[in-house]
């Protein structure tokens, strides 16, 4: 075994071992979500010509939960391996930096795209949903769950206590997720807040995605794809110097 | 053939407190190293250096030639580090802890040696239980067993008995000393100095992050530690015994210090002139505590 694939099985390892909790319970979440909002709009709201409420609805909230779940994988991991003190075993060992992030980024798309395979499965039960551009689809739910795998080994390496982590959460996540079109689409908000939109990432994440649903999207999908490409490269990078310099790891 | 571990001018601040200062030693091969000193003194300052968790603001630290941010992988190779706090993750049982430590540092298939080492720490019973439900002793020994399984010729133990029961301490001093007849160089820090005077060939002695003392154990002990000579008296006020230290402590207790044998008799023929009857008599031999307490300044 190589360091890189311990780490990685390790880290998949932890995710699966509880995975009524890491993968189960986030499903269930996102179908109440459906449940809910489906049945107040179905019959308000048509965004696409031809498309249901419902059926418009499911990509964006198999893209949420793909994106939160990725976050909560690589976040939580590591800050409850610096509160307990056991990130002393990762840190002993040879294990490159490069090695390092590869494998939390990993370990979090997987949890990410469990989730969201979830997701999907069960709504397929009760929902007929169009595949139009699966490989864009799956290009998209990769690229997003690696993006907020990263920012959540940001968010895991920045924090020294759990709340800190639940700040980060709930003042830039779950608002840049929210408000990026997973309830409705870009096209039904006034102007100023279409501008603002087009500031989020995951704005692009949610769009693309629901392109390979629907084979239509508010942006352009290579437009969206490398913004989304883009700032999964600046983060990387970012990420990858943090470790390098050992910031709040290595004292 | 360089030292298993080389420490040149290490110093490291945090904010205002200056924790090693100038810190320079070298640890031969096959040595059983004993790192002593105060609370705060800087012991796990300098081993998290050693180990790459923390970086030196200045100087260098090499293991058996290699150093440790520049050969870092070679260096991590050739170390293991019991880390003075119990911990342990939550989500695995004790074998699975193992494997990944092994895998870790790029072993494979090394089934055979965890379960060796599980047998020496007596911790076959409990392979397959989860860390969460193993007692601080057990938990200590898991990390003992994770900081060999990948066969470090040089092992670092940071106060690996602390809150540990008395049978543990020594079942893990009999199998450091084992593998240190089996070639290991072992650097131990413990506060217990009757260990380090029993282990240790050799001891540092560090206060507020400065190396007080470095030598052979027993120089340090013929340098700095004279006798202790305790009596139990009756029958009249103790005489004045001159240049030597005497404390009086109620119900007829002297503790006197002596630099040499030599000046028991003396005592003995001033307390028989002052009419003072001896009850009781124990000489103790010098021992580490003086020294520590010479050096420190404080009580260990
Ligand atoms: N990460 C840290 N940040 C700030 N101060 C620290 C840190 N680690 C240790 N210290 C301080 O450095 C000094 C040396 O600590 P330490 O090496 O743990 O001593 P010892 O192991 O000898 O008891 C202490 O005063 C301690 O409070
Ligand atoms: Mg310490």
């Amino acid at each position: 075994m190589t360091p890189f694939l311990t780490l990685l099985s390790k880290e998949l390892l932890r995710f699966w071992k509880v995975a009524f909790q890491t993968v189960a319970a986030p499903v269930l979440t996102a179908l109440l979500y459906l449940v809910i909002f489906a049945q107040a709009l179905e019959a308000h709201v048509q965004v696409y010509p031809g498309i249901g409420y419902t059926v418009f609805l499911i990509p964006g909230l198999v893209m949420m939960s793909v994106l939160q779940n990725a976050f909560a994988n690589s976040s939580s991991s590591l800050i409850q391996s610096k509160v307990t003190g056991n990130i002393v075993f990762v840190l002993l060992p040879p294990i490159s930096y490069v090695e390092f992030f590869s494998a939390y980024v990993i370990a979090s798309i997987v949890r990410g795209l469990s989730v969201g395979i979830g997701v999907l499965a069960v709504t397929w039960w009760f929902v007929d949903l169009p595949v139009k551009q699966p490989l864009w689809a799956l290009s998209f739910a990769i690229l997003g769950a690696g993006l907020l795998g990263t920012l959540g080994l940001i968010a895991g390496i920045w924090a020294d206590k759990f709340d800190q982590l639940a700040a980060f959460q709930n003042f830039i996540i779950m608002p840049l997720t929210f408000l990026s079109g997973v309830f409705y689409s870009m096209q039904t908000l006034p102007s100023f807040w279409q501008t603002l939109s087009h500031f989020n990432p995951f704005f692009y994440m949610i769009d693309g995605f629901r392109y390979g649903f629907f084979g239509v999207s508010d942006v352009p999908v290579l437009h969206s794809l490398s913004v989304v490409a883009g700032a999964l490269i600046v983060l990387c990078l970012f990420t990858l110097r943090l470790l390098s310099t050992g910031y709040k790891l290595r004292y | 053939m360089p030292p298993a571990l080389r420490i040149e001018h290490v110093s490291k601040r945090f904010g205002g407190l200056q924790a090693l200062d100038d810190v320079s030693l070298e640890i031969a091969e096959g040595e059983i190293f004993g790192l002593l000193g105060p609370n705060g003194a800087g012991k796990t300052t300098l081993i998290s250096i050693i180990a790459g968790l923390a970086r030196a603001d200045t100087g260098s630290v090499s293991i058996l030639g290699a150093d440790v941010v520049r050969d870092y992988r070679v260096a991590r190779r050739r170390l293991g580090v019991v880390p003075q706090e119990l911990v342990f993750d939550p989500f695995f049982t004790v074998r699975e802890a193992l494997r990944f430590q092994s895998g870790y540092f790029g072993l494979g298939e090394n089934a055979a040696w965890i379960d060796e080492i599980m047998h020496h720490l007596d911790l076959t019973s409990k392979a397959d239980v989860n860390m969460r439900a193993l007692s601080g002793g057990m938990k200590r020994r898991v990390l003992v067993a994770q900081a060999l399984v990948h066969k470090p010729p040089v092992i670092v133990l940071d106060e690996p008995t602390a809150g540990v029961d008395v049978a543990l301490r020594q079942g893990l001093w009999a199998f450091v000393q084992r593998l240190n007849r089996d070639g290991h160089t072992i650097v131990l820090t413990t506060h217990y100095l009757e260990e380090a005077e029993m282990l240790c060939a050799r001891i540092a002695m560090l206060k507020s992050g400065r190396v007080v003392a470095l030598d052979s154990t027993k120089n340090l002990l013929a340098r700095f530690s004279g006798l202790t000579l305790r009596l139990g008296v009756a029958g009249g006020e103790p005489p004045d015994f001159g240049t030597i230290q005497c404390v009086s402590q109620p119900g007829g207790r002297l503790e006197l210090q002596l630099d040499s044998h030599a000046q028991i008799e003396p005592v003995l023929a001033r307390l028989r002139e002052a009419g003072v009857q001896l009850r009781e008599f124990e000489v103790s031999p010098p021992d580490l505590e003086q020294v520590f307490l010479r050096l420190t300044g404080h009580q260990a």
